[in-house]
């Protein structure tokens, strides 16, 4: 039953006086907004850790050419921005308990999700081949030659950062579908307040990345070279 | 798979509380496993809590007693030992890096699986719903997933004491604050117990910091959502706001300590160098250490101490929260501000996230930072200060039942004042240049931590008891138990002071060594302190002992003690109106409404010096709309028992 | 029961403050410049908390004592608090604790912010599992180039001193500070392979030695003598016993020590060693 209907039943004059929900949302919404917040510390930790070690070596890498990893990384970007739209609307869609549409909007979420892994995967592979390493880089490899040349006394940290932090996105990206995919395929039997959950989780994914994209990608970008 | 999970109980609990108000029909669980092993009532969650810290604990306690007789009779043979833990202790005479093992070992078990489990996990999950008319927690399934996934982290820690890392097997020996470089090349650096049994440490941890989070996370939401009719914020036990606020700082500052367990973890694994600087030498040119570099040890720190320091406050917050509540019981006597004690509380939280540096002040940090770490942490000592006048505040005019839970309540008061005031030499930057990484700490943090958030636990334990198993524990016993303890406890810490200032450094695993017969010093400067070294020892001994009174005394209550009353203690709130011990449903189908506030003792004009608070007002006027029927019964039926 | 409790907490407090003003436990005595200053705000902030240590216990002693219910089913006060008392309360503490903050750091402020006098001495500080290194620049001055690359404790070269930088040809490195009394010495410190700390209780101070950082701290050792070095972050399984020795010598003894060449410098060391013993009174 919906959170409002539930005050009403109990007919308590302030919410906060106990046998009512004060924010007016179920536990599952609370819950979940309050472990976006824990996970949100765990990222920015992580990305404070990035800040501080980028900062405090003398010499950072910035390989990344502009083709193909900002173009990747950009259209995955939209890629995620364009699933939180159709999220907005799986929403709308159950809220007016279309759900048959819900479930398609749902869907291109997922797809949106799902083009955004490929192309990551892509673009890791391709830092690889170029001899991207989690810890250094790999001997002989394109980015040897340009880590010696341009970056020579650069801390093997500039990998390690940034698989662990895009590892970690990745991961939560992944999770993300196979949530929506559950939500989707129970749709009948779960509440319109489940579809905004999982939605929360996945916009929460999607901020994430705007925070990953400019630190991690942007400002690693080889202008000169 | 958490959310899942999630979706899937939550159901249940809603469902629950849709019923509201008016009689659950949910049976309770048939079957020994569902019932007691895998079970999703949070009463037998925090038990099974109160289990793991009981065991924990005493692991802790026997390897602070190894410790201190290593400190005291180097070099002596200790056979049980020698067959024990054939690498760590050769013919049973205890070596440095067992010492340090067993540091390291006391430290991790006694913080994370005796303080953040027993008073928050435990006495939290049994009472919170309780406390506030709530038939179980929010999250009932994620309760269950909370405590076993703690359970696994004990498991693993325990492992590592056995764990083989190179060259010989004792546990990890990093100290519970685990700083790189040492705990991240340690291993190549060839420390002993910096091998698998340092990874099994970090790995715990990390496991120990995601069950936590959801534990927190359950608490928050049932105490936001799942409050009773009436049982406004400020009508709440100081428990709860204890509870809560303790929840809310385990939210946010346990990913911290994930996030940098995991990029440790990387480093000794992957070969990552998040913590590791280069030009790293081993002496001999090895090549294993040239691959770092770049990294930053201090990094590490703030991370650690960023979780760290709210880690302490997690400790002690519960432990406050039950003084307060079993001061105000046994004083016969409301609360003595009782708001100022929740926003202290608060304040204490918040200012805990601004002041980790102070474990810093010399780790090479700017010492600008460290100033304004200074002021800050000097600050932090006002909410205290209140809640402490506040507690005396409480006794004053007060009439005292001295049980066996107010002896340790009172203990919790005169302990905590005793260990923060110290905090006020450490915080200042200047002061610390010297008192640093001595046993002047040591006294700090153990009589804060080590034994006041303990006796907060006592005092719940023995408060708490009979609600719990339905059998009081014998009185006559547990003040056996508490003298030899409170006079215990500053035997050993109280002198740690005077070596602290002597300059009696931290985590050495001597002082000196027994050279034919002579016992010879290894520092000049230490010369005074051989006596107090025994007498510490021997007070820790003697504790120790005393312990197991109050072991045999848990043991035998549980079967044989004298059966309880409903509310054997006069007091007010919640969980006294309800059966003893509580049904499957916490309140056998009836919701209770409240009517007034959690502390209302010898108030003028009241049948008894106590009020609950369930016994609704003459007056009219802060009864919710639709009185209800029947709990006024109940009310009364907490009292009937006198 | 409650008689007994505070006679307790009672005899408590008086033992504890007896053992700090005992003083057989208490700092060697300083030999530093900001030592006395130290040892000025240590006793100041020791008696403050020390009186509300005590304040705060006899008051919990007294209640305790005389608060107890007698059984003659008197009723308590019924009373939930009196803010004026609160607002006193905080107020008093917050102007206390704020005070001996600010105090608190002026000893900081004099051994980290101001940076070190022009006509200190320079010693380089490089720990290493679990013994301490010591490098001077020599007659020269100048500090010779070090490597990580070179070290190799086969050929005693602890902190990897480049042979090849003329610089270094007159450098020593000995496992003894020496310093000169009366006259600022500043030290760079750092370790080689883990964080150790670098303690000598008659200064007054303690500072980590962290791998990859090089950190400066400056003091003015005045009490000619000998003293004892050691490491207070746990490094390693030898960390209780990586210790070490400081000398302060007079200026003429100092001045001839450090205008030895190499070879003699160990040996200079050793002799006044033997001539400076430890001893703290
Ligand atoms: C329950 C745990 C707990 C609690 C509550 C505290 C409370 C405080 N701690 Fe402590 N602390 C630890 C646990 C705790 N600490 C641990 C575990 C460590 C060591 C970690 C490690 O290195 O292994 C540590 C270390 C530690 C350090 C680092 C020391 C060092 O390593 O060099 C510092 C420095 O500032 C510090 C400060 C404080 C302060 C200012 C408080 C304040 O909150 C105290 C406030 C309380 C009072 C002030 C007393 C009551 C007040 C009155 C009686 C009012 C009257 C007083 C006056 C008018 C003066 N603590
Ligand atoms: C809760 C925390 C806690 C507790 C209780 C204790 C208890 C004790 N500790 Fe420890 N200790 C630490 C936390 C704690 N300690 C930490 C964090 C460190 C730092 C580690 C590091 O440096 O890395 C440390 C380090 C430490 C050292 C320093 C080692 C070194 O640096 O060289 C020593 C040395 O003597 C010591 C001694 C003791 C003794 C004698 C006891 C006890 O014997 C005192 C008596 C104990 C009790 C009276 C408790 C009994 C409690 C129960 C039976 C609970 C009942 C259970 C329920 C109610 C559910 N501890
Ligand atoms: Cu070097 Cu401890
Ligand atoms: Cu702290």
């Amino acid at each position: 039953m919906s959170t409002e209907a539930h005050v009403e039943r109990l007919g308590v004059a302030n919410e906060w006086d106990g046998g009512a929900l004060p924010y007016r949302v179920g536990h599952r919404k609370l819950g979940m907004w309050l472990f976006i917040i824990s996970d949100a510390m765990t990222f920015t930790a992580l990305l404070i850790g990035y800040s501080y070690v980028r900062a405090a070596s003398d010499q950072w890498p910035t390989p990344f050419h502009f083709y193909p990893s900002i173009v990747f990384s950009t259209v995955m970007t939209l890629f995620l921005l364009a699933s939180s739209f159709t999220m907005v609307m799986a929403v709308k869609a159950s809220a007016h308990n279309r759900l048959k549409a819900a479930r398609r909007w749902i869907g291109a979420t997922m797809l949106g999700g799902l083009a955004f892994l490929v192309l990551h995967i892509i673009e890791w592979m391709n830092l690889i081949g170029e001899g991207l390493r989690p810890f250094g880089v790999a001997e002989d490899s394109e980015f040897a030659g340009l880590w010696a040349k341009h970056w020579p006394q650069a801390p093997p940290l500039f990998g390690a950062s940034f698989f662990s932090i895009t590892g970690l996105h990745m991961f939560h990206v992944f999770t993300g579908v196979l949530y929506l995919g559950v939500i989707a395929l129970r749709i009948s039997k779960t509440r319109h307040e489940d579809v905004e959950i999982s939605g929360l989780y996945w916009h929460f994914v999607d901020l994430v990345w705007m925070f990953v994209f400019p630190l991690i990608y942007l400002m690693s970008v080889n202008m000169e070279h | 798979m958490a959310e899942a999970e999630v979706t899937h109980q939550e159901a249940h609990a809603a469902e629950a509380h849709a019923h509201a108000p008016g009689v659950h029909h949910h049976a309770p669980p048939s079957g020994f496993i569902r019932k007691y092993i895998f079970s999703i009532d949070h009463k037998v969650i925090g038990i099974q809590y109160l289990l793991l810290a009981l065991v924990s604990v005493f692991v802790g306690l026997v390897m602070s007693v190894l410790m201190r007789m290593n400190l005291t009779w180097p070099g002596t043979e200790w056979p049980i030992l020698g067959t024990l833990f054939p690498d760590g202790a050769p013919n049973g005479v205890m070596s440095p890096e067992f010492y340090l093992s067993l540091v390291t070992m006391h430290g991790t078990i006694m913080v994370f699986f005796v303080l953040t489990t027993a008073p928050q996990g435990g006495f939290g999950n049994y009472f919170l719903p309780i406390q506030i008319g709530a038939d179980d927690m929010a999250f009932p399934y994620l309760n269950m997933l909370s405590f076993w996934v703690t359970f696994v982290g004990l498991v693993v820690i325990l492992a590592a004491i056995f764990a083989s890392g190179s060259p010989s097997t004792v546990g990890p020996t990093g100290g519970w604050t685990g700083y790189p470089p040492l705990s991240a090349v340690g291993d190549i650096l060839n420390v002993p117990g910096q091998g698998m049994g340092m990874n099994l440490w970090i790995i715990s941890i990390a496991i120990f910091c995601v069950a936590s989070l959801l534990g927190a996370l359950n608490f928050i939401v049932t105490l936001l959502n799942l409050r009773t009719r009436g049982m406004s914020l400020m009508r709440m036990p100081l428990t709860c706001w204890a509870w809560f606020t303790t929840a809310i700082l385990a939210l946010l500052s346990f990913p911290v300590l994930l996030a940098a367990g995991i990029l440790l973890l990387l480093d000794r694994t992957a070969g990552t160098s998040f913590f590791v600087p280069g030009g790293l030498s081993n002496g001999s040119g090895i090549e294993a250490l040239k691959t770092y570099s770049g990294g930053s040890p201090i990094l590490w720190q703030h991370l650690f101490w960023f979780f760290g320091h709210p880690e302490v406050y997690i400790a002690i917050l519960p432990g406050m929260g039950a003084t307060s509540h079993i001061l105000s019981t046994f004083a016969r006597k409301p609360v003595f501000g009782y708001r100022a004690m929740v926003f202290a509380m608060f304040a204490i939280g918040l200012l805990g996230f601004f002041v980790w540096g102070h474990h810093m002040f010399i780790s090479g940090m700017s010492p600008y930072t460290g100033f304004a770490f200074s002021i800050l942490t000097l600050s932090i000592g006002v909410p205290s200060a209140i809640k402490t006048f506040n507690w005396l505040g409480t006794l004053w005019g007060a009439r005292i039942r001295f049980t066996t839970p107010m002896l340790f309540a009172i203990g919790f008061v005169s302990l905590f004042v005793a260990g923060g005031i110290t905090g006020l030499v450490l915080g200042q930057t200047s002061l610390d240049l010297s008192m640093h990484d001595t046993y002047f700490v040591l006294a700090h943090f153990h009589l804060v931590m080590g034994v006041a958030a303990i006796f907060g636990m006592f005092a719940g334990m023995y408060f708490w008891f009979p609600k719990m198993f339905g059998r009081m524990m014998s009185e006559r016993l547990g003040k056996i138990h508490f003298w030899p303890t409170m006079i215990g406890v500053y035997g050993i810490f109280i002198p740690m002071h005077a070596m602290g200032i002597v300059g009696m450094p931290r985590r050495y695993s001597q002082f000196h060594e027994v050279i034919n017969g002579q016992e010879v010093m290894i520092y000049e400067f230490l010369r005074t302190t051989p006596g107090l070294v025994k007498f510490v020892t021997w007070s820790a001994i003697v504790t120790a002992l005393a312990q197991l009174i109050f072991l045999f005394n848990f043991v035998y209550s549980i079967f044989r003690g004298e059966r309880a009353s409903d509310n054997p203690w006069d007091a007010t709130t919640l969980e006294w109106t309800t059966a003893t011990p509580p049904p499957h449903d916490n309140f056998g189908g009836q919701v209770p409404v409240v009517y007034r506030g959690a502390y209302e003792y010898s108030v003028p004009g009241a049948p008894q010096d106590f009020v609950m608070q369930t016994t609704p007002d003459e007056t009219e006027a802060n009864a919710p709309p639709d009185g209800a029927a029947g709990v006024q019964g109940q009310g009364d039926g907490g009292n009937g028992h006198r | 029961m409650g008689r007994a409790l505070a006679v307790f907490i009672w005899v408590m407090t008086i033992l504890s403050v007896w053992m700090f003003l005992d003083g057989r436990w208490w700092f060697p005595k300083s030999i530093t410049e900001h030592g006395p200053a130290y040892d000025q705000q240590f006793v100041l902030t020791i008696v403050v908390v020390g009186v509300a240590f005590a304040a705060a216990q006899v008051a919990l002693g007294y209640a305790v004592w005389r608060f107890r219910d007698t059984g003659d089913g008197s009723r308590a006060v019924y009373s939930h608090g009196n803010n004026r008392m609160e607002i006193l309360w905080t107020a008093i503490t917050a102007v206390v604790f704020i005070t001996v903050a600010v105090l608190g750091q002026r000893v900081w402020a004099g051994l980290h912010f101001e940076p070190a006098p022009p006509d200190s001495n320079h010693v380089r500080v490089v720990a290493q599992q679990f013994q301490w290194n010591f490098h001077y620049a020599g007659p020269d001055g100048k500090f010779g180039r070090t490597d990580p690359a070179k070290i190799s404790d086969e050929s005693l070269n602890f902190i990897g001193l480049d042979s090849a930088d003329p610089a270094a040809a007159d450098d020593a490195v000995v496992a003894t500070l020496v310093t000169q009394a009366g006259r600022p010495v500043e030290l760079n410190l750092t370790a080689r392979d883990v964080t150790h700390s670098l303690w000598v209780p008659p200064l007054r101070f303690k500072q980590d030695l962290v791998p990859g950082l090089d950190i400066k701290v400056h003091f003015k050792p005045l009490q000619v003598g000998q003293y004892e070095i050691a490491c207070a972050e746990l490094c390693g399984q030898q960390h209780y016993k990586m210790k070490s020795f400081m000398l302060v010598l007079p200026e003429d003894e100092h001045r001839q020590l450090t205008s030895l060449p190499q070879a003699q410098f160990q040996a200079q060391v050793t002799q006044l060693l033997k001539k400076y013993p430890v001893k703290y009174d």
